[in-house]
């Protein structure tokens, strides 16, 4: 699409950035084409959404400087950025969630009437010249709390077009997507690019980045690797560039082993946070030295099956039952005596406890009983001999046990809850996106650990929002669409349109039936 | 950042808090047409000129002390226990009653149970809120400010009825009796040194609270449910029973406050007009050593100091001693307002830098 000769509309020389302790940006050079999908790519922490939030003068670069259109600019604060036509999406979103959609798109840039008055009609209508110029459907007067995250983002994008963008930088916007809204987002990033725009694109996704990207530049610990463009790499040497070793993205297994049925639960129904049914009567079953993916968009009932099962959450009826013993809503520590482990799906928030140390958040299972205390005491001894075991044997990345989890980057936050659970010799693995947000080396660690607990015979029961990630670990896949299980199928009969359809609630013979038609 | 590490840079902010609060005391003098030197001058031989000055300082730092614990333990538990007014109130009572009532009893039985009296009224008392709290999630502060007000009028209504001393028509109780009382270790010097052994208890207590919340189970739940509760309850624990028993502890040791008040200075419940204030005191003590108990001692000891010298100052250096009032009051908004003021204390940065340095574990 983008021709060699075509003239730069950014570039980006010598950026040095240093926090304490950290040179966050290396003598970094960058350049963007007009008209081009350029993705900055590099693990979390290499420096990413440094570099951009010096181009929009959120941070001011030590060293370097930013040409735009050639010449030579000074951008102390985002309103440089601004009138120079740069506009970026941020990670997590600035709008205020009680405004209205156009409320939001306004604000600074109100047009009055009379010098004073809120002109709400003239509003509305420049959102809806931009909104229709550049495709980008979206309700001027809804309340940005009441639409989804992939629209909210819609609204952050028109926000940086109204304010007249020609450069667009997107700072990892599909880390909060569905697949779905993943594809609308490319959509709309292609059209804007026709149009002329010219997109930086954030993402560890390496999946992505092949797919929307003209060029790929890669950052790690702060310093380019290199540029390339998209149609002369492939995944493998991305991995590659970005991690520093081979990495294998999807981890090599043999062939389940399956033993005798482990897991069973039947018929269970779950109420959600407002009472309404979130689970109409899930079934489903698990063997030993087995991994049943459950797949589905967000919302449909995976977060209370989940939670159902480690005691989190009252079954209202219906029965779970773990190697012939009944632990329908046991607490959640009965529960887990039973031998049921949890990677919970929001790590911060339910997995650990940041401002311990890493030593306290290993035994915050397991402090309350002998090794680790005796009862009443605890043997801190004992406790940091076991944080040195598991960090050596998970290879979590940390000075010593001492260190506080919230200094942790997130893939050594995830090692830490991962060691903990498994150290617990389970005989149910409850994993929720066990690797949402992590980059490819640490997602690789995830799985190779998972595929060796299924090897071990133990039952897994993955919970994913990524497709890729279910196909990649799942002996069979049972996918969830308004509290109930659609379908299970076995992992060779699975394709990622029959997945997809499914998870659309299309249940597996009319999938079937659709397959067939299709190839009529 | 490793525990050491962490412990010295705790300890910077609320130093760096102390000096900068005294100097602009001292500007403030300045500019008031007053000599600072002269004025912390008076204020340090107001606090430690003479031993009753000191002796006086220390029965100020005891009820202080206890007050920042409670508040300390319950804060840990990501509680706000505003309550330990009332609880102090309820515990002198206790220990009042206690202490005149069982007359007669032998010094080693009457001693621990007039103590335990007081304790276990203030842990009553907070565990209504407590309770209210861990069983229906209602918010502990309108509770606890609720019994406080409770505390202060039935405190009114039994000393001037039925705990009050038949032999005299003013609203105090029976005196309590000489076994039930702390030893008042300098009084061979002279009768006036009140400094008694209630402040051994309080230095005691506060390593009790520091075992307490970092050796023991409870004392791990507590601070797992204070800094994530959601995180302590997928882990299975039981996080209302955590907070429960925080209010308990808290309130106990503010109890404590009351009873070592009345066994060791007092001898007896003398009615309260309004609050004392040592509750709230010990918010501002428990927060300048950010819940830390051994630092509770340090900073209750500093509040005592400015709190005694402050009158002296006035009386020796003719400085107002509501100067006094606004370094402590920058003290706390200083350590109140850490991450606010950060870049604003000259220096503050690279001091914790040079803590941190080469202990950065993002890896
Ligand atoms: N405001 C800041 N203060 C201190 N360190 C920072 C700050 N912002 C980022 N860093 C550090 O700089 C490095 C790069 O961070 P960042 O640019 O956010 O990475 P990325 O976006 O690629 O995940 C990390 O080590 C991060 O901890
Ligand atoms: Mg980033």
């Amino acid at each position: 699409m983008v021709s060699p000769h075509e003239k730069l509309v950014l570039e980006m020389r010598g950026i040095t950035k240093r926090f304490p302790g950290v040179v966050a940006n290396a003598d970094v050079d960058f350049t963007l084409k007009k008209g081009e999908i350029h993705t900055l790519l590099g693990e979390n922490g290499a420096g990413k959404s440094t570099l951009m939030k010096i181009l929009y003068g959120l941070y001011q670069a030590d060293e370097g400087e930013i040409y735009v259109h050639g010449e030579k600019r000074e951008i102390n604060e985002p309103n440089d950025a601004l009138s120079l036509g740069i506009g970026m999406v941020h990670q997590h979103f600035m709008l205020i969630p009680q405004f209205s959609v156009v409320e939001n798109l306004v604000l600074g840039t109100e047009p009055k009437r009379g010098g004073v008055f809120l002109d709400m009609a003239a509003a509305v209508r420049q959102v809806e010249d931009v909104s229709r110029e550049y495709g980008l459907a979206i309700d001027p007067h809804a309340k940005v709390m009441n639409i989804s995250v992939g629209m909210q983002q819609r609204v952050e994008i028109l926000k940086a077009l109204l304010r007249g963008a020609e450069i667009l930088v997107l700072d990892e916007p599909t880390a909060v997507l569905t697949p779905q809204e993943v594809g609308e987002l490319f959509t709309i990033m292609r059209n804007l690019t026709e149009m002329g725009k010219s997109i930086i694109f954030i993402s560890h996704k390496l999946k992505e980045v092949m797919e929307i990207s003209d060029r790929v530049t890669v950052i790690r610990r702060g310093r380019i690797i290199g540029s390339v463009t998209t149609a002369e790499t492939n995944v493998n040497d991305l991995a590659r560039m970005m991690v520093g070793r081979d990495v294998e993205l999807v981890v090599s297994k043999e062939p389940a082993k399956p033993g005798p049925e482990m897991f069973r639960i039947t018929d269970l129904h779950v109420q959600d946070d407002r009472h309404l049914p979130a689970l109409s009567g899930v079934s489903l079953s698990v063997r030993a030295g087995e991994i049943l993916g459950i797949a589905g968009v967000d919302g449909n009932g995976q977060n209370e099956l989940a939670e159902a099962i480690t005691g989190m959450r009252k079954a209202t009826s219906g029965q779970i039952v773990l190697n012939g013993k009944d632990i329908t809503n046991l607490s959640s520590r009965r529960v887990f005596e039973s031998k049921v482990v949890h990677i919970p799906a929001d790590r911060h928030r339910h997995g650990l406890v940041l401002e311990f140390s890493i030593a306290e958040n290993m035994v915050l299972r397991t402090y309350y009983a002998p090794p680790f205390s005796n009862k009443t005491v605890l043997d801190w001894e004992v406790i940091k001999q076991e944080a040195r075991e598991l960090i050596e044997e998970y290879d979590v990345r940390t000075p010593n046990e001492d260190v506080l989890a919230s200094s942790l980057s997130g893939g050594n936050q995830q090692k830490v809850i991962v060691a903990r659970e498994l150290a617990q010799e389970p005989e149910l693995i409850v994993a929720a996106q066990p690797t949402r947000g992590l980059d490819v080396g640490a997602i690789e660690f995830v799985h190779t650990r998972l595929i060796e607990a299924r090897d071990a015979q133990k039952a897994v029961l993955l919970f994913s929002l990524e497709l890729d990630e279910i196909l990649a670990l799942a002996d069979r896949i049972a996918v969830m669409y308004e509290g109930r299980i659609v379908g299970i199928v076995d992992r060779e009969e699975a394709t990622e349109e029959k997945l997809g359809l499914m998870m659309a609630g299309v249940s597996d013979d009319r999938t079937s039936a659709v397959a067939g038609g299709g190839e009529l | 950042m490793t525990k050491n590490n962490k412990w010295w840079s705790g300890i910077a902010v609320p130093l760096a808090a102390i000096l900068v609060g005294l100097v602009i005391g001292g500007v403030l003098m300045f500019i008031t047409g007053n000599n600072p030197f002269a004025g912390y001058g008076a204020l340090l031989s107001g606090s430690f000129g003479s031993g009753i000055d000191f002796s006086e300082t220390l029965v100020y730092v005891n009820p202080l002390i206890f007050a920042g614990l409670s508040i300390a333990v319950a804060y840990r538990a990501g509680l706000f226990n505003i309550g330990a007014e009332g609880q102090i109130i309820v515990g002198m009572l206790a220990s009042a009653f206690v202490g005149y009532q069982f007359a007669g009893l032998p010094r080693l039985l009457h001693l621990p149970l007039t103590l335990g009296a007081g304790m276990l009224a203030g842990a009553l008392w907070a565990s209504v809120p407590g309770y209210l709290k861990a069983k229906f999630g209602v918010h502990e502060v309108v509770n606890s400010i609720m019994m406080n007000y409770i505390a202060l009028h039935l405190s009114h209504y039994l000393v001037t009825g039925p705990l009050q001393d038949p032999n005299t028509t003013l609203p105090y109780s029976p005196d309590i009796a000489q076994n039930a009382r702390l030893w008042r270790f300098l009084s061979g010097i002279g009768s006036e040194y009140r400094v008694n052994t209630g402040i051994f208890i309080a230095i005691l207590a506060a390593f009790v609270v520091y075992w307490l919340l970092y050796k023991t189970t409870i004392g791990y739940e507590i601070r797992a449910v204070g800094f994530n509760a959601d995180a302590s309850r997928y882990a299975g624990m039981n996080t209302s029973r955590a907070m429960a028993t925080a209010m308990l502890i808290s309130g106990a040791l503010a109890g404590l406050a009351g009873a070592v008040q009345v066994m060791g200075i007092q001898y007896k419940f003398l009615d309260i007009f309004a609050f004392e204030g040592w509750g709230f005191d010990g918010i501002a003590v428990a927060l300048v050593a950010k819940n830390n108990p051994i630092g509770i001692l340090g900073s209750a000891f500093l509040f005592g100091v400015l709190h005694r010298g402050s009158q002296t100052m006035q009386a020796l250096a003719g400085v107002p001693k509501e100067t006094i009032g606004i370094v402590q009051a920058l003290i706390i908004f200083i350590v109140a307002a850490e991450g606010l003021v950060k870049g604003w204390i000259p220096g503050l940065d690279k001091i914790k830098a040079l803590f941190n340095r080469g202990k950065e574990a993002d890896v």
